[in-house]
């Protein structure tokens, strides 16, 4: 967004396009980013209202009134948005070309990560543990596909930033590194915001 | 001029990025956006009619925080690509949710077992 700010968008775009054969200063890349993520907020979105279509539909089983812990609920909550800070905090040192301090908190964002599917994992375990699985009824269903999307989704981000430190252990801060970590920060941040959804409107409003 | 050129080059492209403070900022606000919902609920202060309304209120101010603090969306980025898909996409979300939850919940009420017709 700061790039040709003071141009319209179309200048910006052509300026940008221009650009690309010699010289890809990686707004492309991340604007493609951009895009991915707003096809993947669709996907979610449709999962969202699959999901709110059939909460209702228990089949006589458990409803998320008897089979949620909120406190549990928000200890991964709390991860997650540690995780978004301390994320948050490597691109500040990376933009200051900090690379151990980079590493660092890209360590830190990593075992919030790892803590957080821990404990989605283990919710998983005991619910199907109960009966409660993804086979017991519609809303059940509902419930795993839409969050174990989310929870494949932050797998595949924390796969990503194990093979970015590996880059920026390998190459340092290179502008291509940069243009990566920008694109993951994107990533991150965009699943913590599909995260207050979920935890909205699966678990506060399931269990209200 | 010159700072148009050194943003050109900016490898962060069409992003902003932070401030040690706008983080913070940010994360300050989610927690208590965070926080408050959960308590709500927790205590039972709501009524499960208001819930519903209260938190979703809430969840969509958080939203627009992430978006603001750690997204890094802001006045500028209506102008640009990034704001036009964010808004884009926002409308077919909007069509999308709103959509099929009101076509289910027609659906669902002309399937009562009652309404069916006799073979």
């Amino acid at each position: 967004m700061t790039i040709h700010s003071s141009l319209t968008p179309d200048h910006a775009f052509l300026a940008g396009a221009g650009q690309e054969d010699h010289h890809d200063d990686g707004s492309t890349t991340t604007l493609g980013f951009w895009i991915y993520l707003m096809s993947d907020c669709i996907l979610f979105a449709a999962l969202f209202a699959g999901f709110v279509v059939l909460r209702g539909q228990t089949a006589g089983g458990p409803a998320g009134r008897d089979l949620f812990d909120l406190s549990y609920v928000a200890v991964e909550t709390g991860c997650l948005l540690l995780s978004s800070l301390s994320y948050g905090l490597a691109m500040i040192a990376a933009h200051r070309h900090r690379q151990t301090q980079v590493l660092a908190w890209l360590g830190v964002t990593l075992v919030l990560g790892l803590l957080f599917m821990g404990l989605e994992l283990h919710e998983f375990r005991e619910l199907i543990a109960e009966g409660a699985g993804p086979d017991r009824s519609a809303f059940l269903s509902g419930y795993f596909t839409l969050v174990g999307t989310h929870g494949l989704h932050v797998t595949a981000g924390m796969a990503w930033m194990v093979v970015l430190i590996g880059h920026v252990l390998h190459r340092g801060l290179s502008s291509d590194n940069l243009v990566r970590l920008t694109c993951l920060s994107l990533f991150w941040h965009f699943l913590d915001v599909v995260w207050i959804g979920v935890f909205t409107v699966v678990y506060l409003l399931g269990a209200a | 001029m010159d700072a148009l050129h050194a943003h050109a080059h900016a490898p962060e492209g069409a992003a902003d990025h932070g401030t040690l403070r706008s983080y913070l900022t940010g994360f300050g606000l989610s927690v208590l956006l965070t926080a408050l919902p959960f308590a709500l609920v927790m205590t039972g202060a709501l009524s499960p009619a208001r819930a519903a309304p209260v938190c979703l209120g809430l969840a969509a101010v958080q939203i627009v925080v992430h978006l603001v603090y750690f997204l890094h969306m802001n006045g500028r980025s209506s102008r640009s690509w990034n704001g036009a898909a964010l808004l884009f996409t926002a409308i077919i979300l909007v069509i999308l949710v709103a959509g099929t939850l009101w076509v289910m919940a027609h659906m669902n009420a002309n399937m009562m077992p009652g309404m069916m017709p006799p073979e």
